[in-house]
């Protein structure tokens, strides 16, 4: 079991003729993930991926024609907004932004769009998810993972690989890694994770990656502490980020002395979340 | 990126606001010739990117054009915590009555646009945030239907603007709100709005944010950047696609992705160390790349020991050591290196490192150690 994706999700992959998108596409492809369409306006007719995988001109005809039922976007940060606006009025109810770099302003168009029409977002400037051995929807190495019971979701990208890869040595393995972003607005939060962690049958422990920047993990603290019967472990990157620097990612940032990685971890641990001193710590917290 | 305070007034001058008739100016005799050309009393206000002008001495009244040659010959010889006065901005003085806050910023937490106003203006708003939340007004405003006149007159309301100054307030609050949608700001302020004795409203100050992920599309915006305000070294990372942020320990760290570049950050000072800098490489490590990152670290002559720490996912680091051995040959950097490589290929990586003598390291804290180690040899 798992959340948000699984053997059975019918992927479309938006900017599927680009670079990025041809690259991944094929890496997902082999992973197993059902695709079923790409879309590049002006393509449209096209066959990629050894004649696999069929191109549209748009996510209305792809979906019309192939059923998708997600999608994913490897477009650039121009024209990424445009391609989320495009598969939420095609009905696509599930949809995943790779792209970095997307200005905040259209952010909150989008975000507030989409909860209009019901659809949801996951991302921008994320990995995506990966459901081990059933489907891959992004760029998680799919092999620095096996199957579990441990429910991942995280706003860093290779500091989740590492905690994907520290509990695979161990022999650990998860349900699904959601990666949630970097971006200060985002589609999907810790809350929505938690929820649906905390629902699936198959999750038994849940590992919340955060990090400086926002009030997400504080939230996500008080969810917990109301909420959630399962055990979390956390981690939360940014105990020596100075204030109002930018620390990579567009909400990394602690703004008016708020934010800090020291707030963070008391919220949590006054939630009774056990939360680690660095990732490697991590396995060991959730045996 | 920061605006000034010149230029973010002009901004907001071309939507509609009234900003006062100064000009700016490079050398002292400029400000005087402006301030003969406004007549009567100016102010001399430098334009540095950094709060606190005020209580630092750098916004000076001036009675006549020579006194303000005077005082803007002394601001423009001074810095304001730590950044150099290149310009000051000659404004007539206004007759003030009163001052208030206004300004659009994000809320993240709301996922909105708030606009806040407060009566207690010409002060630090966050200090007024702290110590009296109750004296700021907000109302959120929908991203996709844009400010609606009700809200700024709630807002008027709530600070109890007088009646008489309603349609104007009105007025420069859409303004403000286009300035902050067409420019993509993170923040588009007025502080303060003055109420002048004359009866009417102008924006005395005024400060805009842009967002970075924004400026493709604002060139001229783009074009306002003032690179004063951060360290060379950050100018320099930037041209690379690099996201480097200048720290003041002796460990330079170099990682791929942000969450553990700041990880690795905070690994270095759990064992005892202090990182030199944030440096995220991005997806990959192509040897030109490093080779830029390394130079960016090395040009810091605090640093001791750099720490590579690489998680090869997609890009096998067996690629990964071989664009960090090209890049090795190219800087020739004479300090101690310790690199971890974890993820796909990562033994052959490995040992591609050690042949080329470099430390090795296995796990995150084994690395710290090392690294830390390393520095104080």
């Amino acid at each position: 079991m798992s959340i948000l994706v699984n053997k059975d999700t019918r992927l479309l992959v938006q900017g599927i003729t680009g670079n990025e998108g041809l690259f991944h596409s094929k890496q997902m492809l082999a992973y197993g993930t059902k695709i079923v369409a790409g879309v590049t306006p002006g393509k449209g007719g096209e066959w990629v991926l050894d004649g696999k995988v069929p191109v549209f001109d748009s996510c209305k005809a792809a979906v019309n024609a192939t059923g998708a039922n997600a999608s994913i976007i490897f477009v650039s940060a121009r024209f990424a907004p445009d391609a989320i606006f495009e598969a939420a009025d095609a009905g696509i109810p599930f949809i995943v932004c790779i792209t970095e770099g997307i200005p905040v302003q259209d952010m909150m168009r989008v975000r507030e769009y989409l909860d209009q029409k019901g659809a949801r977002l996951l991302g921008p400037n994320c990995p995506g998810l990966l459901t081990p051995g059933e489907a891959k929807v992004g760029i998680i190495p799919g092999d620095i993972a096996i199957p579990g019971n441990v429910g991942c979701v995280s706003r860093s990208g290779t500091l989740t690989y590492e905690v994907l890869y520290a509990l695979k040595l161990v022999g650990m393995g998860a349900t699904t890694c959601v990666g949630i972003g970097g971006d200060p607005i985002n589609g999907t939060n810790f809350i929505d994770c938690l929820r649906m962690f905390e629902d699936d049958p198959h999750t038994e422990k849940v590992v919340m990656i955060g990090e400086i920047g926002g009030t997400d993990e504080e939230k996500a603290a008080e969810f917990i502490a109301k909420h959630m019967t399962k055990p979390v472990v956390s981690f939360i990157a940014g105990q020596t980020a100075p204030p109002g620097k930018r620390m990579g990612h567009a909400g990394a940032i602690i703004e008016g002395g708020s934010g800090t990685a020291a707030e963070k971890i008391k919220a949590l641990e006054a939630a009774g979340v056990k939360v680690a001193r660095h990732p490697e710590e991590i396995p060991d917290l959730l045996k | 990126m920061k605006l000034h305070e010149y230029q973010s007034k002009q901004i907001f001058a071309r939507y509609g606001i009234p900003i006062p008739k100064g000009r700016v100016a490079s050398t002292a005799s400029e400000a005087r010739q402006i301030a003969e050309e406004l007549g009567g009393r100016v102010v001399v206000k430098s334009q540095v990117l950094v709060g606190g002008r005020g209580k630092a001495g750098g916004i000076r009244l001036a009675k006549s054009p020579k006194e303000a040659e005077e005082v803007a010959t002394q601001i423009l010889g001074m810095e304001i915590k730590g950044l150099p006065v290149r310009k000051v901005l000659v404004d007539p003085a206004a007759n003030i009555d009163q001052e208030i806050y206004l300004g659009i910023t994000n809320d993240r937490a709301a996922r909105r646009p708030v606009l806040m106003a407060s009566a207690a203006g010409g002060v630090d708003i966050e200090e007024v945030a702290r110590t009296h939340p109750e004296k700021i007004i907000k109302v959120h405003i929908d991203p996709l239907l844009g400010l609606r006149d009700y809200q700024a007159r709630d807002i008027a309301i709530g600070i109890d603007l007088p009646k008489e100054y309603w349609k104007q307030f009105i007025e420069i609050c859409h303004g403000l709100w286009r300035a902050y949608v067409e420019c993509d700001a993170t923040l588009a302020e007025i502080n303060p709005l003055v109420i002048l004795k004359e009866k009417s409203l102008l924006a005395v100050d005024g400060k805009m944010l842009i967002d970075d992920n924004a400026l493709f599309r604002h060139p001229d915006l783009a074009e306002m950047r003032d690179v004063d305000e951060e360290a060379p070294a950050e100018t320099e990372a930037r041209k690379y696609g690099l996201s480097f942020i200048k720290l003041d320990g002796n460990i330079g760290c170099m990682v791929n992705g942000a969450g553990l570049a700041m990880t690795t950050m905070d690994i270095v000072k759990l064992f005892g160390g202090e990182p030199a800098n944030f440096l995220d490489i991005g997806g990959g490590a192509s040897a030109e790349k490093v080779a830029a990152a390394l130079r960016i670290i090395l040009s810091d002559k605090n640093v001791k020991a750099i720490l590579f720490n690489v998680f090869g996912g997609i890009t096998r680091c067996d690629e990964v050591a071989k664009g960090i051995l090209a890049a090795m040959a190219e800087v020739q950097p004479n300090i101690p290196m310790v690199v971890r490589l974890v993820g796909t290929n990562a033994e052959e990586g490995r040992r591609l490192l050690a042949d080329a003598k470099m430390i090795t390291a296995e796990t995150l804290a084994d690395a710290a150690r090392k690294a830390v180690a390393a520095a104080q040899a």
